[in-house]
């Protein structure tokens, strides 16, 4: 798997996704009940989503 | 990133994670049934089960009154004064905690447990069981403040490990794509890579449970400042004045009725009464929700008279208190029901396997030298710290 150096930028894309949507998920119950609940629910399902993808797609 | 830097963060992430993994475990693993108190104190039947209908802290013909409640705790508890009262929107329930004396330490206070619909006694809260026990073990390992703080100092060493493991990401993750999992080829890489993983994904979740946790431990001295400047502002014309007795309190229902004027559509969380932590000794400080799920969290102190119930002042908490407010649903994550309750566990459990894979790293190859170490993060794990 021995890759080209990649940018920062690239190192950090999924990551910075992944915590942005903590964050909204974290966020969005805080504002409401009913769709922000669920909402958040969503969005903070992607941490655990990405730990159990990656476990499937990356495992070598 | 030169070796130098990388060295620095390696030292940085190395001597952060070591000093706090032990307590960091402790407050993972106690606070993952603390997660879900509610539902085990239901299941357990340690508290009366929330009965529905009216909320306690609406303003309502079918609820009993505020006056008549309070004196139905302190016929319960003969010579004792009232100290708090505090309610519910979800339903009838409230509480009324009573003590020997107005500035009554916590472990004098009593907690009786209402119904404001029926006027009747839904229970007393139990201090034992062993949820209170995981709880004391959480909040100061039952050390009181210095405990607190002590956790505090250990949660802030824990955002310095995040911090440092994010920056370390960098260089580790160069030539790697995201989530790489090489599982079959040395178990200390296969932790490594997890330990990776799990630490940038569960990054966002556990920077902010972990800030939350600090500001937590920051709660007396973030109270007390209020009191000291905001309070004493708000309260100056009654600076110097000597504390009311208990036996002049006037009407609690006459209090709430004049907030209420002035605060149309607001209804208290809780009451606090002269003398203690939350008011000065002159008022009934009723701290006021917000009318939005949003600001149901941020509380307002309208400061009534004790003695003649006229209003003193209402105004807003500064930012600091704010923050406090806030951070209680960021860490306890109740504010979501059962579903994110769920995913604060999972979590939580992340936290724990991203907290023993790094000490597993660690114990794996202690006594390599640091620059081996180094070669090891900037290789993105190709290069084993060798013994």
């Amino acid at each position: 798997m021995r890759r080209p150096r990649q940018s920062l930028r690239r190192v950090f894309a999924v990551p910075a996704a992944v915590a942005i949507f903590s964050i909204v998920g974290l966020v969005a119950a805080l504002t409401g009940d009913g769709w922000r609940d669920a909402l958040s629910w969503a969005a903070l399902a992607v941490p655990p989503a990405a730990i159990i993808w990656a476990m499937k797609a990356r495992t070598t | 990133m030169s070796h130098a830097a990388v060295r620095a963060w390696f030292l940085a992430h190395k001597w952060s994670s070591l000093i706090c993994t032990a307590f960091l475990l402790m407050l993972c693993v106690t606070g993952l049934p603390l997660i879900f108190h509610d539902e085990i104190d239901a299941l357990s039947g340690d508290t009366p089960s929330a009965a529905t209908g009216l909320a306690s802290s609406q303003d309502h013909p079918g609820l009993k009154p505020l006056d008549v409640m309070l004196a139905k705790a302190l016929a319960a508890k003969p010579g004792s004064v009232p100290l708090f009262m505090a309610f519910d929107n979800a339903g009838p329930l409230m509480t009324i905690t009573t003590g020997p004396s107005p500035g009554a330490a916590e472990k004098d206070m009593t907690l009786q447990i209402f119904n404001r619909a029926t006027g009747e006694v839904a229970g007393a809260a139990e201090e034992g069981g062993v949820m209170h026990f995981i709880l004391q073990l959480h909040v100061d390992m039952f050390l009181g403040l210095p405990g607190m703080f002590f956790l505090g100092a250990m949660g802030f060493l824990f955002i310095v490990a995040l911090v440092s493991g994010v920056v370390l990401y960098a260089p580790f993750m160069r030539r790697l794509a995201f989530g790489t999992l090489r599982t079959s080829r040395s178990k200390r890489l296969k932790w490594l890579d997890y330990h990776n993983l799990l630490g940038v994904v569960a990054l966002a979740w556990a920077s902010v449970v972990g800030l939350t946790g600090v500001i937590n431990t920051l709660g007396t001295p973030i109270i007390q400042l209020w009191q000291m400047r905001e309070l004493a502002e708000m309260t100056r014309l009654y600076a110097g004045k000597a504390a009311l007795p208990p036996e002049r309190y006037g009407s609690l229902d006459a209090a709430m009725a004049e907030v209420r004027r002035v605060r149309p559509g607001n209804n208290p969380q809780f009451i606090a009464f002269p003398g203690g932590n939350f008011s000065s000794k002159h008022h009934y400080a009723v701290f006021l929700q917000g009318d939005t799920p949003l600001t149901e969290h941020l509380l307002t102190p309208a400061l009534v008279d004790a003695e003649t119930g006229r209003l003193t002042d209402v105004r807003t908490l500064p930012w600091y208190a704010q923050a406090l407010l806030l951070s209680r649903p960021l860490h306890f994550g109740d504010y979501g029901a059962l579903p994110l309750k769920i995913l604060w566990a999972l979590l939580d459990i992340v936290t724990i396997v991203i907290l023993v894979t790094g000490l597993y790293l660690w114990i794996g190859k202690r006594r390599t030298t640091v620059a081996a170490h180094v070669r090891e993060v900037e290789t993105g794990g190709e290069a084993a710290a060798a013994l």
